[in-house]
């Protein structure tokens, strides 16, 4: 054995479980929201259609509101009695509230506007005559998008996602709002490090739980920026 | 029998187009002054730009009819662009660049071979290299290549060299009149260099204020342009 101690040693269980929690909770909030972004994110750059300004706004509004109105919104929306709520639960048998998959749902939410807003600028960058010429040699406009816009546009949707990963692994207000904060189903680091916070002799967990945080968002952060500049000098040629 | 034949009318703004003319085999040069509609004549040729009115027919194929409602999209009209920047896909190598429109082309439809235009254009050197890296003149090179491989039935070039030096511009014509002498494909070819256009064109169609005023052989509308 090592001496040095396995990092499963520097966490107790109830740590771990809120760390691997939180990065289900990311990365399913990340998964789900790319199909829809990059939808959304195409709309906004290049749609022309009536209630586009509303649709801007709605996707942006969560950047703006207080994180628990958002997460009220949810809970009034997608709680067992809420309209969808209901729904999902009676016809798909889906429950969202207080289950790690509302959680998942609440920092989509949450990751959404910055995600589509990177996307929407890779979008807008984009040489629309490249598209032009695709077409010319006999690209149909869904084969123009795969092999030539999606491809140049892949450092937005990297970047994006990794902001949107970011921002769910750092989602509290409207996590604790919509699914409250119930270890090992709906308690991520955020939730974990403020219950440790309002107990006597929390200090070392909490302390021990931010520095996972940090390390976590630094490696997202690393990634991002060597993925988006392997793919940038791909494209400089 | 007639390769191409266009009889449009269009307006931009202020500008009006009214254009009729046909092309046979070989190269014919839309010659000139910039601001005399060439370009948006033969945007309207490749489908890029829907004309207000009139026909286009390729080869025997109605492409354009505004009175049957007939508008064939840009990718089904089978006639390849070069443009006046190029145009290469940056995330691709020169060598994807070559083949993109071999995909798209019917597999049956008699073409030329990649490695006979890669020696034809003089691109071997260069195949693994990616468009960033090319000069001005290479790209121009690469974007003609790749516009020959999709099988086009007519291939339309929007000032291909307008962009380059004088340098570049001796360097390029020579692989473009073996185009014309080897690749069989009628070529409509826009310029405002009467240089050019003496040099490359079997027909001339003379274009001025949007319209055709004199089209035929090369020769005769030259001298006769030159006079007048």
């Amino acid at each position: 054995m090592p001496d040095w101690p396995w990092p499963g040693d520097w966490l107790r269980p109830e740590e771990w479980t809120a760390l691997r929690l939180s990065l289900l909770v990311a990365a399913t909030a990340t998964a789900g929201s790319l199909v829809p972004g990059i939808a959304v994110a195409f709309l906004l750059a290049r749609g022309r259609f009536w209630g586009k300004t509303v649709l801007d706004m709605l996707v942006h509004l969560p950047l703006i509101l207080p994180p628990v109105v958002t997460g009220y919104l949810l809970l009034i929306g997608f709680g067992r009695r809420g309209p969808i709520g209901a729904f999902l639960a009676e016809h798909l048998g889906i429950v969202l509230s207080f289950r790690w998959t509302g959680a998942a749902l609440a920092c989509a939410v949450m990751g959404f506007p910055l995600l589509v807003r990177a996307i929407r600028l890779s979008i807008e960058a984009v040489d629309r005559k490249l598209e032009q010429a695709a077409g010319t040699l006999g690209a149909n406009p869904a084969w123009v998008f795969a092999i030539v816009t999606l491809p140049l546009i892949l450092p937005g949707i990297i970047v994006g996602l990794i902001l949107c990963f970011a921002k769910a692994m750092g989602e509290f207000g409207a996590t604790i709002t919509f699914v409250s904060n119930i270890p090992g189903e709906t308690q991520t680091l955020p939730s974990a490090i403020y219950t440790f916070t309002q107990v006597p002799g929390g200090e070392a967990g909490a302390l021990r739980l931010a520095l996972v945080s940090i390390v976590v968002s630094m490696a997202a952060l690393v990634l991002s920026e060597a993925l988006a500049r392997g793919v940038s000098r791909r494209l400089a040629g | 029998m007639s390769e191409l034949l266009v009889d449009v009318e269009h307006e931009q703004g202020a500008f009006r187009l009214a254009a009729d003319f046909a092309a046979p085999a070989g190269v014919t040069a839309l010659f000139g002054r910039s601001g005399s509609g060439k370009t948006t004549l033969v945007r309207i040729i490749g489908g890029l730009v829907r004309p207000r009115r009139g026909r286009v027919v390729v080869a025997g194929e109605t492409l354009v009819d505004t009175a049957r409602g007939i508008a064939v999209p840009p990718h089904r009209r089978r006639i390849g662009f070069v443009f006046q920047e190029g145009r290469l896909f940056p995330h691709l190598t020169v060598r994807q660049n070559l083949l993109f429109g071999r995909w798209f082309a019917p597999r049956r439809e008699p073409g030329t071979e990649p490695d006979a235009i890669v020696d034809l254009l003089g691109l071997g050197h260069i195949l693994h290299r990616r468009p960033g890296a090319l000069s001005g003149g290479e790209t121009q090179r690469v974007a003609i290549g790749r516009a020959l491989l999709a099988k086009p039935r007519l291939l339309l070039m929007d000032e291909p060299l307008a962009a380059l030096d004088d340098a570049r511009r001796a360097e390029i014509l020579p692989f473009i009149a073996r185009l014309r002498d080897e690749a069989g494909v009628p070529i409509v070819y826009v310029s405002h260099a009467r240089a050019e256009v003496a040099q490359l064109a079997d027909t001339v169609v003379l274009m001025e204020d949007g319209r055709v005023t004199a089209a035929g052989p090369a020769a005769g509308i030259l001298a006769a342009s030159a006079a007048g």
